[in-house]
């Protein structure tokens, strides 16, 4: 019978991504509501990694281990886990919803025959029933959604939904399970950085960045001059450095730079998870849209509805006249 | 070379959305819809393909009458026939059905690559095309950004996060889920959209049973997100005094001025 639920932990170039940590507290946080045990899974060529999460409240870390699991790909962490995952038999598979996830976790549900409630935000254990919650429409609405179906129910959480330094610590034992990994169809070549961030904007106390609303490459020059009276840094979401109008270094969210300024000053940003993720642990953040549902708001402390060339010029002025 | 692009008709960017009544989905009789965005540039990719390698775009999508519009867009823009999964309600089938019914309207065409957005637009699930190439056996790569495949082997590009790229050699027949912003999109022409009106778009029928396989989760409702702060929205609709009042907030309650 199905028992217990697994996490399975990421790492990345000899590191584990702290990501994994969040995914252990939501682990935890359910096997604590539902009576079940949690069980880590670590993949790779040996143990060494599975080690660093001995510190954690589990009841165990399984060690898959296979040479093909040397370097990432999703041919052999599908094969791996799915024999993990069938040797456990557990009632919960909980993972951090990461690019990695994203490549292969849909692959293993699939040898299930399902799918997997996939970027979660949040979840509720209420007698014995678990109600997930995710975001639909680029973060326009929220779904609550329940598991249907035979156990394993796959599940991957947003980073951020869960804190990792809430993870419980305790002590446990590794267990090694060496695994058979078939054909791997790709070869990854090793991961590299595009170009020398020139912009470090994790180290901008305040951030002006710019979305869709800003029309046009030309009135990157307005923003700039706001960012200038607030001693500032421009940046941006994704579709602006799609088109080119400002280079990929200043780009905030999961593809580009993750920040937590004192300040920061969302023009035209419509509020896509993919953006808030970077930006949202920010101080003070401020939000002009013409829609009033934009998601931004969700997260504003300040908000104005209307056109951000109105607002634009009126604050940059406003706060020279301050700082005198 | 054959290249099947997978797109995803979905409500416009720029809607206002209203939860239904049954709070299951949201209201679309009012809405207007376009291609899920990252949807877009895979086709984009497999038109640029094609010019270089020849062979033919075959554009896939699955849903009611309106999808119709994207099928006929794709066309205009070079594809060179459609297949259109003709299905209704099908808004709460999760990934794993609709990549069942994808995997029969596809599998026949034996494409060399299968190509798609990495994630659509409403559901966001980011899955369908991982679990199609499961279901056909084929590898595939996820948030991909660049296509190399002018020689034999095909190379691609693929985001990780925080700014981190690998490349990959990849085994093909091959399924790629592209990203946004990979190239710069076409528009239709007038001579593209004329020779759309003579290509072929053949409708196929999921089996009836195909909506609901695999069906491993129920939405049991949709509403606004709760919101997380308070905001003080300021201006009251009069976006200059709004920025006005904010300058001073920023001064004397924020203090970061």
């Amino acid at each position: 019978m199905p028992n217990g639920i697994l996490v399975f932990i990421e790492h990345r170039q000899g590191a584990i991504n702290k990501t994994s940590f969040e995914a252990v507290a939501a682990a935890q946080q359910l096997g604590a509501a539902l009576g079940q045990e949690v069980s880590a899974v670590v993949l790779g060529a040996d143990a060494s990694l599975a080690g660093e999460v001995t510190g954690y409240n589990v009841a165990r870390v399984v060690s898959a281990e296979s040479q093909k699991l040397a370097d990432y790909t999703p041919d052999a962490y599908a094969d791996a886990l799915e024999q993990v995952v069938r040797a456990r038999d557990p009632r919960y598979v909980i993972l951090p919803h990461t690019y990695l996830v994203r490549d292969f976790a849909p692959k293993l549900a699939a040898r299930f025959g399902k799918g997997l409630i996939s970027d979660c935000i949040r979840m509720k254990a209420d007698g014995g029933e678990v109600t997930f919650t995710r975001r639909l429409f680029l973060g326009k609405m929220d779904a609550d959604v329940i598991a249907k179906g035979e156990p394993p129910v796959f599940a991957s959480f947003q980073s951020g939904a869960y804190r990792g330094d809430q993870a419980e610590k305790g002590s446990a034992q590794v267990e090694s399970l060496a695994v058979e990994v078939g054909d791997v169809r790709m070869q990854p070549e090793a991961p590299f950085q595009e170009m020398k961030q020139a912009v470090d904007l994790t180290k901008a106390d305040v951030i002006v960045a710019i979305g869709r609303g800003i029309k046009s490459q030309e009135n990157i020059a307005l923003a700039q001059k706001l960012a200038d009276a607030l001693g500032g840094d421009i940046a941006a979401s994704r579709p602006i450095c799609d088109a080119g109008w400002l280079p990929i270094d200043r780009q905030i969210g999961s593809s580009g730079q993750t920040v937590a300024p004192k300040l920061y000053i969302a023009l035209g940003i419509s509020g896509a998870i993919q953006h808030l993720v970077g930006m949202k642990n920010a101080g003070t953040i401020v939000a002009v849209n013409k829609d009033p549902e934009a998601p931004i708001f969700d997260i504003a402390d300040f908000g104005i509805v209307g056109d951000l060339f109105d607002v634009i010029p009126v604050l940059t002025e406003e706060i020279l006249k301050m700082k005198g | 070379m054959k290249i099947v692009v997978l797109m995803k008709q979905v409500p416009n960017k720029d809607a206002i959305l209203r939860v239904s009544g049954d709070e299951k989905w949201i209201e679309e009789g009012d809405l207007s819809f376009e291609v899920s965005e990252s949807d877009g540039y895979a086709l984009e990719e497999a038109l640029r393909l094609k010019e270089k390698k020849g062979g033919e775009v075959v554009v896939c999508s699955l849903g009611p009458a309106r999808v119709k519009s994207v099928i006929k867009d794709a066309l205009a823009r070079g594809a060179d026939r459609a297949i259109h999964v003709v299905g209704d309600q099908l808004q709460q089938v999760g990934p794993y059905a609709t990549a069942q019914m994808l995997a029969e309207a596809i599998r026949g065409e034996q494409p060399d690559l299968v190509l798609t957005g990495l994630q659509s637009d409403d559901h966001g699930y980011g899955q369908t095309g991982v679990i199609l190439a499961e279901l056909l056996g084929l590898p595939h790569a996820t948030i991909v950004i660049e296509v190399d495949y002018s020689g034999e082997q095909l190379r691609v590009k693929r985001e990780l996060e925080s700014g981190w790229y690998q490349w990959y050699t990849m085994q093909t027949p091959a399924l790629l889920t592209i990203q946004s912003g990979i190239s710069q999109i076409r528009y239709a022409t007038l001579k593209g959209i004329m020779a759309a009106k003579k290509k072929e778009i053949r409708e196929v029928q999921p089996a009836g049973d195909a909506a609901t396989a695999g069906e491993f989760q129920s939405v049991e409702r949709i509403y606004l997100p709760l919101k997380q702060k308070q905001t003080q929205f300021l201006g009251d609709g009069d976006a200059k005094k709004g920025a006005a009042q904010l300058a001073e907030k920023l001064r004397t309650e924020a203090r970061v001025i």
